[in-house]
C-alpha cells in the first residue's frame, strides 16, 4: 500500500522510543510471541538514547522482599504523592518489582550486593528502605541492545514519530513521524503501539539559559505527550510539575540516593541540615525552595565533613555514571568535594512521572483511554517510577499489547489525515525565510519560566497562557534549512503544545498540592473537599483543549497513622538550640 | 522575516589527527542522542554541526582512537 507514493510500512506492535521502557516493551513483545512483527522507532540510536544514555548509579524506588513489602511501599508513595494515586498501578509496580530486579540481574546488570550476597538496600526515603546502588551501572544500554538483537527486534533509528494514527472506531492503527537526517517521511501501520518517549524536559528554560542544559535528555521532549493528546487520549495531573534539587549550573542530582547514604546530606549556608528526608517529593522541594530564598539559603551539598575514601567512592560514581561529565565541571571551577560545600538550585520545570506524577493517563496495565494504545515510563501517569518503573511499564505495556493484537483486524488508514500531516511535516523547509525552531524555542520555555513556574499566581498564568498561544500563531512562519532544523521545528511544535498543556492545567486546580510542585499562592491549602481527584486534561469533541476530574480508585492499601509523614520535612529546631 | 548567522563555541572537540572518519567510521555520530555531530565536508572529519549538546559524553566514550573530548558548554562552566 502506498499514500502519497510513501509506501506503508505494516507491523503488529509499534513501539515509540527506544530508551528504556521502550526495550524492554519490544523484547517482551517477542519474547511473548515470537512470531509477531515487533517494530522499535528511535528518535536517536537505540544504543545511547534516553535518559540512561550512559547508564544509571541506582535503583530508587526497588521493593526487594526482607526490607520492604509491596504494601509498604504503596502507603509510602500515595503519602508522598498526597494522596493522588491510582493505588492499582502502584501495586502492579510494587509486586512486579523484584522479579524485574532478578530479571536484570540475569542479564548482566549489577547491583551492589553486601557480603552474604544480599541486595545492599539504604534507606534514603521518608518511611521505608526502597534504594538499591548500582555503581557499576554503565552498562544498562549495552544490555538492552544485545537483547532487542536476540530477540530480534526491527529496529528504526532516526526517526521521529509526530502523529499518532487511529481508524475509524477509534483503535490506534500506527503512526506518521519523519527521518532526522533524510526528511523523508514514514508511515507505520501497527496494530498495537506502546509509546515510552519519556520526559516533557524542554518545557522550562535552565537557569544558565542554554536551551539544552536540561535535568532530562533533551530528546526527551514532549513529543509523545503531545501526540497522545491530539490522539484523544487523557493526560492526568500536568499541573504537578516536575522540579529537581540539582547542582547550580550543572544538570547532574546532587545528593539524595548516592550521596545521602554515605553521609552526604543538603546543607543551607551555614552548613546545618533542614530537611528531615532527601527523597525527591514535592513537600522536600518547598522546603528547598523556601531555604534558597531565605537568608539562610542558597542551598548546598555537604560533603566536606566525610573521610577520604567515603569522598572517592562517592566521586567513582558520580564522574563515571548517568551525568559523568560533572567532574569536569567541577574542575572548571575548582571545587572540590573534600574544601568546601557546591552549591545547589533547582531545575527547570518538566512532565516526568519518573519522579512526580504527570503524564498520559495509563492504568495497571499500560493502557491509554485510547484502545491499543499504551505507555510507559517517564511520559505514563504512574507516581514516582524512576528507571526501574520504566522497565515494570515496558514490561506490561509488551504483555498487553501482545493481548490486545490477538484479536484485533489490520486498521484502516486514514488518507485524509495522512495527507494533511505530511504538509504539516513538510511546510517548515518550503520557507525560505521565517522563524528559526531556536528562536522560537526559546521564547516558549522563557515564558514558561516567567510564568508558570512555581509559586503559581493565576494573573500570572493567565498572562502566559495568553503569550504562549500568541507564540503558536508564529508556527506556519516556522523555517528550517534542513533535516535536522526540521526535527527540531517538529519538536518546537510539541514544546508549544505542552507548555498550553502545562499552563491550563495549572489554571484547572485551585488549591495547592504536592509541595512545590503546585503551590499556588493565591490557592495555599490542600482542599481535599474539591480536589481529591486526579485531573484530566484531553482534547474535546470539538477540538478544544479541555479540563476535567477523574475519581481516585479505592485504595488498596490504607494510609493509617503515616498519612502526614511527608508534611514534617523541616528539620525542628531544639528549644534549648 | 530575513535570518542571520551568529556564532557559537561548541562543546565538543573533534582531534583531527586522531579522528578516523575519513575511513568510514561514524561511532560518534550514531551515538549522539542529539544528532549534533556530522562530518565536515571539507575534511572528512568529525565535528559538531549544532551547538545542541547535553554534554553526556556517549562520543568520547565510545570513540575508538581517543579523538573525540566533551566540554562543558561556556554558558554553564
Amino acid at each position: 500500500m502506498q499514500i502519497n507514493d510513501i509506501p506503508v510500512i505494516e507491523t503488529d506492535v509499534l513501539v515509540i522510543g527506544g530508551g528504556t521502557a521502550g526495550p524492554m516493551a519490544a523484547v517482551t513483545a517477542k519474547e511473548q510471541d515470537p512470531s509477531l512483527n515487533v517494530m522499535l522507532l528511535e528518535k536517536a540510536n537505540v544504543k545511547r538514547s534516553g535518559a540512561i544514555s550512559m547508564g544509571m548509579d541506582g535503583l530508587n524506588n526497588a521493593v526487594v522482599p526482607g526490607h520492604a513489602t509491596p504494601e509498604q511501599y504503596v502507603k509510602e508513595i500515595t503519602i508522598a504523592n498526597d494522596g493522588i494515586v491510582h493505588q492499582p498501578a502502584l501495586m502492579a509496580y510494587a509486586t512486579r518489582s523484584f522479579p524485574m530486579i532478578e530479571k536484570l540481574d540475569s542479564w548482566g546488570v549489577h547491583f551492589q550486593k553486601d557480603e552474604t550476597g544480599d541486595y545492599d538496600m539504604k534507606k534514603v526515603h521518608h518511611l521505608g528502605t526502597y534504594v538499591l546502588p548500582m555503581p557499576e551501572g554503565h552498562n544498562v544500554k549495552k544490555i538492552l541492545y544485545r537483547r532487542l538483537r536476540r530477540n530480534r527486534v526491527q529496529i528504526e533509528n532516526r526517526f521521529t514519530a509526530t502523529r499518532l494514527l487511529k481508524d475509524p472506531d477509534g483503535k490506534i492503527a500506527g503512526m506518521i513521524g519523519v527521518n532526522t537526517r533524510t526528511a523523508e517521511p514514514i508511515i507505520i501501520r501497527a496494530k498495537a503501539v506502546i509509546m515510552a518517549t519519556g520526559a516533557a524536559g524542554r518545557l522550562g528554560l535552565p537557569t544558565s539559559g542554554y536551551l539544552f542544559g536540561t535535568y532530562e535528555n533533551p530528546a526527551n521532549n514532549g513529543d509523545g505527550h503531545a501526540m497522545a493528546y491530539h490522539a484523544g487520549a487523557d493526560l492526568a495531573n500536568l499541573e504537578c510539575f516536575q522540579v529537581n534539587p540539582l547542582l547550580k549550573d550543572y544538570n547532574g542530582p546532587a545528593c539524595a540516593y548516592v550521596t545521602g547514604p554515605l553521609g552526604g546530606f543538603t546543607a543551607n549556608a551555614f552548613g546545618e541540615r533542614f530537611i528531615e528526608c532527601d527523597y525527591w517529593s514535592g513537600q522536600m522541594m518547598l522546603e528547598f525552595f523556601k531555604e534558597l530564598e531565605s537568608g539562610t539559603g542558597p542551598v548546598f551539598l555537604k560533603l566536606d565533613h566525610l573521610a577520604e575514601e567515603t569522598i572517592q567512592e562517592i566521586e567513582t560514581v558520580l564522574h563515571t555514571n548517568e551525568r559523568p561529565t560533572r567532574g569536569r565541571f567541577h574542575e572548571g571551577r575548582d571545587v572540590n568535594y573534600r574544601q568546601r560545600m557546591v552549591e545547589m538550585h533547582i531545575s527547570e520545570v518538566g512532565f516526568c512521572s519518573g519522579h512526580s506524577a504527570s503524564g498520559v493517563w495509563t492504568d495497571e496495565t499500560g493502557a491509554t483511554t485510547v484502545p491499543g494504545l499504551y505507555c510507559a515510563g517517564d511520559m505514563a501517569s504512574v507516581a514516582h517510577n524512576y528507571m526501574l518503573g520504566a522497565f515494570v511499564y515496558g514490561q506490561i505495556c509488551g504483555e498487553s499489547a501482545v493481548e490486545f493484537v490477538k484479536s484485533r483486524s489490520e486498521p484502516k488508514l486514514d488518507e485524509d489525515f495522512i495527507t494533511r500531516e505530511l504538509e504539516r511535516i513538510q511546510a517548515p523547509m518550503k520557507r525560505v525565510d521565517g522563524i528559526p525552531p531556536e528562536q522560537m524555542e526559546y521564547k516558549v520555555r522563557r515564558l514558561v519560566n516567567d510564568y508558570l513556574q512555581p509559586p503559581k499566581v493565576t494573573k500570572k498564568m493567565e498572562i502566559g497562557l495568553e503569550r504562549i498561544l500568541a507564540v503558536r500563531e508564529d508556527v506556519p512562519n516556522l523555517c528550517a534549512r534542513d533535516p535536522h532544523e526540521l526535527l527540531r521545528a517538529m519538536e518546537v511544535q510539541s514544546i508549544i503544545d505542552c507548555a498550553e498543556m502545562a499552563a491550563r492545567a495549572s489554571l484547572y486546580r485551585t488549591e495547592s498540592r504536592w509541595g512545590l510542585y503546585h503551590y499556588r499562592v493565591d490557592f495555599p491549602d490542600q482542599d481535599d473537599s474539591e480536589w481529591f481527584y486526579h485531573s484530566r486534561l484531553f482534547k474535546d469533541d470539538s477540538g478544544q483543549m479541555a479540563s476535567g476530574k477523574r475519581p481516585i480508585a479505592d485504595y488498596l492499601v490504607p494510609l493509617g497513622e503515616e498519612k502526614d509523614a511527608y508534611r514534617k520535612m523541616r528539620v525542628q529546631k531544639a528549644a534549648n538550640g | 522575516m530575513p535570518i542571520a548567522n551568529h556564532h557559537s563555541s561548541v562543546p565538543v572537540i573533534v582531534d583531527e589527527d586522531k579522528c578516523i572518519a575519513d575511513k568510514g567510521c561514524t561511532v560518534c555520530i550514531d551515538v549522539c542522542p542529539l544528532d549534533v555531530l556530522w562530518i565536515n565536508e571539507d575534511t572528512g572529519k568529525a565535528h559538531m554541526k549544532y551547538d545542541e549538546c547535553w554534554y553526556c559524553m556517549p562520543c568520547e566514550a565510545d570513540c575508538p582512537t581517543d579523538a573525540v573530548t566533551v566540554n562543558i558548554p561556556y554558558l554553564l562552566r
